[in-house]
């Protein structure tokens, strides 16, 4: 039934024209009714994500996950010369269009509370990025990919940077230009291939599809573009040594900020690996494998000691993604089954628990004011059901097993241990780093005596607060007990992936 | 003759009506400078569409000193557009300053005459008749505010450096002539193909080059360019930073490909040395900028370097990608300018990028309105600005020219700074000051820009028709 309607368009605009609709009211509508305008523009916002979440769950629902192709394709022509508007899925990207959709109404959900000013502009800001994340996995053009990939700075640049906090406009520019600047070498490479499809195909495109199974890069060029691409996916991953900017844009962001930022934008780095750089250039990425493993193994145990001297909550848990994405590309280029679906996986679990940690910081900051972690102490018994819920999330990022996070660590050390077991050492150190951080966090704020006489009145969550962040938890219990609800969907598409790679590995072997 | 006639038609359609508005302004004792300005509006804009609703064959006039097909059609018409917008923009700004009157319409209608000699000039004399015709009424226009130190300063200054750049181009073409025994583009393109390029031809075509520089603001000949769009009356920066630019730019494209054609091997590496060092010096240099007209002068430095990349390639579509990207540039500078002008407070204008804080409370469409602009011009997708460099680097890269490609994209992260610091200043700081609500005319003119910025040219329909009169107009300078 849905393979009829442009399911994927519906869902990657939807947001969009809503966003429009609400600037639309601002611009026409009298002064009078601007503050009615300011209290309503986050239940229209709530209404416009949750239907996208509906559409996306029925099209999830609908999704072959037997197939390893790309389904509900839409081809359409755009700027002509083999540039189209091309748009898909498949089992790589599918879960990441739910998980994008998933968590953007919890976020319009816990901005409702916590944003003092200009609501509208906020909302309509929110709306834009979640169609151009949409976006982003959906794309199968390299253009129309790179356009999703790039606007996205856009409207984070505004968000961090007007509902940020103290040094917020450094942040902004440090975000911005850190990954403007990965993005255009990645632009360059993407001419090139344009361009080279046409001498080695006779015609230029740009399509994903004829470029994955039909074009053949010279195993030189592959090289250095592989190195484009990988600026500008390392950046948004982020990778060590270009994480800096995640720290500082974490701290200024707001709440729904940060979530957005850790559960969504840095998938994109992981995902444009799996669908770009592998694909296009499968010896290079084998070539260069052992540089990501030790930019990995850096990133995880460096961060995590980072991460443990951290005063403040939020780029505590700011560090510690960076470790889990260092769980990510290790698995991503361990090229086998384990490696790959395990990254996918990390990537889901991580999205949700980073997610919900930083709701957590967002709760206690929304009634302080600050996430001074030397500020707590004591919450248990002022807060009992939010000291719970944080204690799931916090076990869960440390990956403990019952809860989403085990299986993605598990899953990428076992296929990281096939490459080299060395590696897999490595990354162990990390996951027990990340437990003396992670519960030393946890010690400190939620455990010991009140001695801070502002805590006093602090209240438990309320109920929305409760909703989200129990959704989420049950999600990450799910996920943790019965994780083939996603290795079951990306499971054709990661082998068809490896069996491409495998073959090309073969054929550059012959030549 | 018949024929002649209607290949000069527009020009002399312009020729004629610039007189007629001249003598009709100095025939009257009252002040007609808004009835003149709104004639020569209409002008230019039939002016604009005349070359596509005469449709006429390609043809020369006057022996030869003026050829006419697709491309000086496609110049014209956005030459004439840009044209109009500029005066419509003039309007209220010289009101105000009790500047208005009616010889700046006539100069206008005379600038654009002589550009649209120069975009359909087949010859060195023909050219630079067309050149000094554009700069002799650019220079008045400049120092147009007489009594302002500053714009009778920039006024000076533009025309003694406009002066040594047509010396520059006098030598150059006096060098050509002793070396070919011609002025003639097609005469001069056999004879090089005869002799080879000569140390004379070569010296001769460097020197054109270094004259034409000069006009489009190409580093290392860019110095008049911030004092100048610092000092004019801002609408006339306006039309500054938008129509003469293209002229200057199209007059060098139609001299490298048909005189030069076939010596590429030559003057690809001047055209890049050029383009390089335009972007960096524009990318560089309008970071500690805090005049925002200066820091457009920097940012259409640049500009002139990114349109000077498919440029260098040297192919059909290496000039499509260069009117492209023109077109796009001009579109979205005329909305700046738009805005600029908006900036005024009660006792006067302002200019500083601060005056623009907290825009987005004080006046949140103006501030959406410009945010677009300046995205544009960053260059993210999918702003209109993005398309415009992607049609301009895509024929660079087929040429070769990859790393050139990754220089320009460089220089466009660093000039996303003060791009940046712009849209930073407006929804980041706070308001100090509201600025008095803008006339209609020039809202207008922000929001059509603003609305072609934003993606609606990139519907499919209208992207290939844009795309495809680029296109012929590029063959046709081919095929010449």
């Amino acid at each position: 039934m849905l393979e009829d309607l442009p399911i994927l368009s519906f869902i990657t605009f939807i947001p969009l024209a809503g966003a429009l609709l609400l600037a639309l009211f601002a611009w026409l509508g009298k002064a009078e009714g601007r503050e009615q305008l300011e209290r309503n523009a986050p239940r229209a916002a709530l209404v416009i994500s949750i239907a996208v979440l509906i559409l996306s769950i029925l099209m999830t629902l609908d999704f072959d996950s037997t197939k390893a192709g790309f389904q509900f394709m839409e081809d359409t022509p755009w700027l002509g010369g083999g540039i189209e508007y091309r748009v898909g899925v498949d089992g790589i990207s599918v879960l990441f269009v739910l998980l994008t959709a998933f968590l953007t109404p919890f976020c319009i959900l816990a901005s409702m509370t916590s944003v003092k000013k200009r609501m509208l502009e906020y909302m309509i800001a929110f709306l834009v990025l979640e169609t151009l994340m949409i976006g982003v996995f959906v794309a199968l053009d390299l253009i129309l990919f790179y356009l999703f990939f790039e606007a996205v700075l856009i409207p984070m640049f505004i968000i961090i940077g007007v509902w940020g906090g103290k040094n917020r406009v450094y942040a902004s520019y440090k975000f911005f230009l850190y990954t403007l600047l990965g993005s255009v070498l990645m632009l360059a490479a993407i001419l090139w291939i344009y361009n080279y499809s046409g001498i080695q195909l006779g015609e230029r495109t740009t399509d994903m599809r004829v470029l994955i199974e039909e074009l053949k890069i010279p195993g030189g060029a592959q090289t250095w573009l592989w190195l484009a691409f990988f600026a500008s996916f390392a950046v948004k991953m982020p990778m060590w040594p270009v994480h800096t900017w995640l720290p500082d844009a974490h701290v200024e962001a707001p709440t729904a900020g940060s979530v957005i930022l850790a559960g969504i934008l840095l998938k994109l780095g992981g995902y444009g690996f799996l669908r770009f750089s592998i694909p296009l250039f499968p010896e290079a990425s084998l070539n260069l494998a052992p540089i990501i493993f030790w930019m990995s193994v850096i990133a995880i145990i460096y961060t995590s000691l980072v991460a443990y001297r951290q005063n403040d909550m939020k780029k505590l848990i700011a560090y510690s993604s960076v470790a889990h994405m260092g769980f990510v590309t290790m698995g991503i280029f361990t090229f086998n089954m384990q490696g790959i679906q395990g990254g996918i996986f990390q990537m889901l679990s991580h999205g949700i628990i980073s997610g919900a940690l930083f709701f957590c910081v967002g709760v206690i900051y929304d009634r302080m004011h600050t996430r001074e972690i030397s500020f707590y102490g004591g919450l248990v018994s002022k807060m009992p059901v939010y000291a719970a819920l944080f204690l799931l999330f916090t076990m869960a990022n440390v990956g403990l097993p019952g809860t989403s996070g085990f299986v993605g660590e598990i899953l990428t050390m076992v296929g990281a241990y096939q490459v080299s077991p060395w590696i897999a050492f490595g990354a162990a150190i990390g996951m027990i780093l990340s437990a003396v951080y992670a519960l030393h966090l946890y010690r400190a704020v939620i455990f010991g005596e009140v001695v801070n006489d502002k805590l006093d009145d602090i209240l438990d969550v309320t109920r929305t607060e409760l909703f989200i962040l129990g959704t989420l938890a049950f999600f990450t219990i799910l996920l943790g007990v019965y994780p083939s609800l996603i290795t079951d969907v990306t499971a054709a598409s990661v082998e068809k992936l490896i069996a491409d790679f495998n073959a090309a590995q073969i054929a550059a072997g012959v030549q | 003759m018949l024929q002649t006639l209607s290949t000069f038609l527009p020009e002399l359609f312009l020729a004629l009506s610039a007189s007629l508005l001249l003598g009709f302004g100095l025939s009257k004792t009252q002040d007609r400078s808004v009835l003149v300005r709104y004639i020569s509006v209409g002008v230019l804009v039939v002016f604009a569409f005349m070359g596509y609703i005469l449709d006429r064959p390609d043809g020369t006039s006057f022996s030869g000193l003026l050829f006419n097909n697709d491309f000086s059609d496609f110049l014209k018409a956005i030459i004439g557009l840009a044209a109009a917008a500029a005066l419509l923009l003039s309007k209220n700004y010289f009101q105000k300053e009790n500047l208005d009157r009616y010889e700046f319409s006539v100069l206008t209608l005379y600038a654009v005459l002589g550009m649209s000699i120069m975009v359909s000039a087949n010859n060195l004399l023909a050219m630079y008749i067309g050149i000094e015709m554009q700069s002799l009424a650019l220079y008045i226009m400049a120092a147009f505010n007489r009594d302002s130190l500053r714009a009778s300063e920039s006024g000076l200054k533009y025309f003694v450096l406009g002066a040594l750049s047509s010396g520059l181009l006098l030598y150059g073409a006096s060098l050509i002539y002793g070396f070919t025994g011609s002025l003639d583009f097609e005469t001069i393109r056999a004879s090089i193909a005869l002799t080879g390029p000569t140390t004379g031809i070569i010296a001769g075509m460097v020197f054109l080059l270094c004259g034409l520089a000069f006009k489009i603001s190409a580093a290392p000949f860019h110095m008049w360019t911030p004092d100048v769009y610092e000092g004019s009356p801002t609408p006339v920066t306006g039309f500054f930073a938008a129509a003469p630019k293209l002229a200057a730019m199209a007059i060098i494209t139609r001299l490298l490909i048909v005189p030069f054609g076939d010596i590429i091997g030559q003057w690809q590496q001047v055209i890049v040395v050029l383009a390089v060092l335009s972007m960096v010096v524009g990318s560089l240099g309008a970071i500690m900028q805090t005049n925002i007209k200066r820091l457009m002068a920097y940012s259409s430095i640049a500009n002139m370097g990114y349109a000077l990349v498919p440029l260098a390639a040297g192919t059909i579509a290496g000039v499509q990608g260069m009117l492209v990207f023109m077109a796009i540039y001009i579109i979205t500078v005329i909305g700046v300018f738009a805005i600029i002008l908006q900036m005024r407070l009660r006792n006067g204008m302002v200019e500083k990028v601060s005056d623009l804080s907290g825009l987005s409370k004080s006046n949140p469409g103006m501030a959406f309105g410009l945010t677009m602009l300046m995205v544009s011009l960053i260059g993210i997708p999918p702003w209109l600005g993005f398309f415009g460099k992607l049609f301009a680097f895509v024929p660079a890269v087929e040429a070769g020219l990859l790393w050139l490609v990754v220089v320009a994209l460089v220089a466009s992260v660093i000039s996303a700074f003060y791009y940046l610091r712009i849209i930073k200043t407006m929804w980041f700081d706070e308001p100090n000051r509201e600025f008095i609500r803008g006339p209609r005319t020039t809202r207008l003119i922000a929001i059509l820009s603003i609305v072609l910025v934003i993606p609606v040219l990139i519907m499919p329909g209208i992207s290939t028709a844009a795309l495809g009169l680029a296109e012929s107009a590029a063959q046709a300078l081919f095929a010449q």
